[in-house]
């Protein structure tokens, strides 16, 4: 009786608790619902219509997709992101990492570095592309006049005129941006490794790069993994820098992924296609961060 | 307490929900009044100038109160897309005459077939706007600024290369010799100067030299391309000849439009085709006495490209009453007159001529509208005006590229073709 007794009481505890977790989970899940899973059903709906901007949609299965493949700006859009985040993910992350070991330890001046590196973080990308945009100019920026100062340059330079020039010189307005940012997060991961690792390894007769590679970039790892995954992501979607520095110019040799559905909807009002288009784009980055993660945990368990 | 504020809340929605049902089904409710309304006006910063004069000018008469919203040129068309998705379009709405077709097949705006004929309007507008805001035999907008291109020259950098001032160009071989001797003045002076990245630009300037020698650039539905290398090729060859022997300065190439009148502005450039509505925009200086005269094509034909805007209301205005009192008002010979032609713009109206007393250049705006053309085509923006659309490929790859010219055209028109197909 009384095991029974404890029993019951016991369930309706557990019932009571249950119920509890449920009702303080609502609001989350209520935002959540709202703001992404209703959202994201109307998108899937949205690209198996013909959705005009006034007037009803009408079903068209899965019509839209099929033309995608045949859209050759939006395949060479493919081609060009993928390169642009190879580029961009591993020059911002070497030189994130150069910033944070540079500021590593706390001696004179390393509280201003890493203050200076960190601002540009602060600006908003949009801003920071036209501040870039204003700099690369010929007309008005100092940038050429500043290298044919130094000797650097015989003529002005055509930052933005060519295809390589508009790549590279977004890459670069984009490792200003970010990199003191994720050299902030390397930062934190680097202050994690305890000290006395270090003084182990000094005493064993470490050198610089010996210690660098041997304890620095494993215990870093996680870290290291974070900032990949941001800069993947970040870059797979990259539309601001370029619609602001080249508007996918010259030539169409910098369009990405996301300008392209952006003419899609908002030049061309073809929303159901853009919408097919985001769609494609969504499932790629969930594959993307899969393989990311799932490398990332097996490296954990090795 | 509580109970009673719920109860008065639900009492307002009612009342709303009803005075809603009420004027929507209503023929003649209070929101459809012809006076005392506030009507909302989009349009893109090009006409910028001209709208706001008008809305001035209206506002003063304290009929109703006109909101303009001035929208920048290249996010217009993504603006309007937006507001017609969330149904939130102004009453009023300002539209590129190129993207007018385009604009009346998404539905937005409501037929004003029944309100024109109540005027005499039909006869007196530029029957070439008219035209472009026409479909299916209803008239959905009215013209609102004219906007037209034409050789502009500097006859200071004219006498200092020692051209004659008063003899502008008479064909593009020969603009492009008087950019030769300009040219050869040195001192970062340029012979002449074109938006070499900028598809506007370029369709705007380069089309009426193929009209004007008779050839043409769209079938006439406008659903696919009439160019071919007899017509375009060697406008575009001339354009590539003079870029690659250094007449327009190299920046041309980078031009995408933002910049483009500056440098004729500045009183560097000798002479290139710009649009009627920038002479509001560049002083005289020093250094700058503006000619203008007709585009010129290879044989000396003239002709213009009539850009500008029309002016419709929205298909969701509810205010439709009010705003054809703006729009109708605008239309008016005084109104015209007072707001357009006093400041150095081309009237709307065809039955306003210039007289003796008129501006000179003025004068060769209304000697060359009558010659003009405006191209109309569902898809002419996706086409043309898109900087990834196929004609700035197609005009960049001509004038920049490394193929010769009629390779370029051969390789280019059927990307032109399908973008121009509705029905693909």
């Amino acid at each position: 009786m009384r095991s029974t007794g404890t029993h019951h009481r016991h369930r309706r505890r557990s019932t009571d608790r249950s119920t509890q977790a449920i009702v303080l989970s609502l609001p989350a899940a209520l935002v959540v619902g709202l703001l992404f899973v209703v959202p994201l059903a109307l998108l899937v709906w949205m690209s198996m219509t013909d959705w005009p901007l006034l007037g009803e949609p009408s079903f068209v299965g899965l019509a839209q997709y099929d033309a995608i493949l045949d859209d050759p700006l939006f395949l060479d859009a493919i081609w060009f992101t993928l390169r642009y985040t190879l580029i961009t993910t591993v020059l911002l992350t070497a030189v994130a990492l150069g910033l944070a070991l540079l500021v590593q330890q706390t001696r004179f001046g390393s509280g201003f570095l890493r203050t200076a590196f960190f601002l540009p973080a602060a600006m908003g990308l949009a801003v920071a592309s036209l501040l870039w945009f204003a700099l690369y100019s010929n007309e008005v920026g100092p940038l050429s006049d500043l290298l044919a100062t130094l000797g650097l340059v015989d003529e002005p330079v055509n930052w933005l005129g060519t295809p390589d020039g508009a790549l590279w010189s977004t890459v670069l307005m984009v490792i200003w941006r970010f990199a003191g940012f994720y050299m902030i997060i390397l930062l934190t991961g680097l202050q994690a490794i305890p000290d006395q690792v270090y003084e182990a390894a000094r005493i064993d007769g470490a050198g610089w790069w010996r210690t660098f590679t041997g304890i620095t970039v494993p215990l870093l790892r996680p870290t290291l993994a974070l900032v990949l995954v941001l800069s993947v992501t970040g870059s797979l979607l990259a539309f601001e820098q370029f619609y602001v520095l080249t508007g996918g110019g010259p030539d169409n040799s910098t369009v990405t992924v996301v300008s392209t559905i952006f003419r899609q909807a908002f030049t061309l009002f073809d929303l159901s296609w853009a919408a097919a288009m985001s769609v494609v784009v969504l499932i790629a980055l969930v594959l993307a961060n899969i393989v990311q993660l799932s490398l990332i945990r097996k490296g954990d368990e090795s | 307490m509580r109970e009673n504020t719920f109860g008065h809340r639900l009492g307002a929605v009612l009342a709303a929900a009803l005075l809603t049902t009420a004027c929507t089904s209503g023929d003649v409710g209070d929101a459809d009044a012809e006076t005392g309304q506030t009507l909302t006006l989009w349009t893109r910063a090009a006409t910028e100038a001209q709208t706001r004069a008008f809305v001035d000018t209206y506002n003063d008469l304290g009929r109703n109160t006109v909101e303009l919203t001035v929208v920048p040129n290249d996010t217009y068309l993504q603006q309007v897309a937006t507001a017609a998705g969330g149904r939130s379009l102004p009453d009023l709405l300002g539209a590129d005459v190129v993207y007018a077709r385009n604009f009346i097949r998404h539905g937005f705006y409501t037929d004003l077939g029944d309100r024109l004929a109540e005027t005499d309007l039909l006869d007196e507008l530029a029957p070439a706007h008219l035209d472009a805001a026409t479909a299916d035999g209803a008239q959905y907008a009215v013209p609102h600024t004219l906007d037209l291109s034409l050789i502009f020259y500097n006859k200071v950098l004219y006498r200092e290369a020692g051209l004659d001032p008063e003899r502008p160009p008479t064909s593009l071989p020969e603009m492009m010799e008087h950019a030769e001797a300009i040219s050869a003045l040195g001192d970062g002076i340029s012979g002449t100067y074109f938006g070499g990245n900028c598809p506007g630009c370029l369709l705007f300037t380069l089309w009426p030299m193929v009209w004007a020698d008779g050839g043409e650039i769209l079938t006439p539905d406008g659903t696919a391309s009439a160019m071919d290398s007899e017509t375009i090729g060697p406008i575009l060859q001339t354009y590539r000849d003079a870029y690659a022997e250094g007449l327009a300065p190299e920046s041309a190439a980078q031009e995408n439009g933002i910049s483009w009148l500056q440098p004729f502005a500045q009183g560097t450039v000798g002479v290139a085709p710009l649009g009627s509505t920038m002479l509001r925009l560049m002083p005289e200086h020093e250094g700058l006495e503006i000619g203008v005269a007709p585009i010129r094509g290879m044989d000396g034909g003239e002709s213009t490209f009539v850009g500008g805007d029309v002016l419709g209301i929205t298909a969701t205005s509810t205010k439709t009453a009010a705003a054809w009192d703006f729009l109708s008002w605008t239309l008016t010979e005084d109104v015209q007159r007072e707001v357009l032609t006093s400041g150095g713009d081309v009237s709307v109206r065809t039955d306003i001529a210039p007289t003796d007393g008129t501006d000179p250049h003025l004068r060769t705006f209304h000697q060359v509208v009558d010659l003009g053309r405006v191209p109309t085509a569902v898809n002419f923006g996706a086409t043309f005006n898109d900087p990834q659309g196929p004609w700035l490929q197609f005009a960049r790859a001509a004038i920049f590229g490394p193929d010769p010219v009629d390779t370029t055209i051969a390789e280019h028109r059927p990307r032109l073709d399908s973008a121009l197909d509705v029905a693909g």
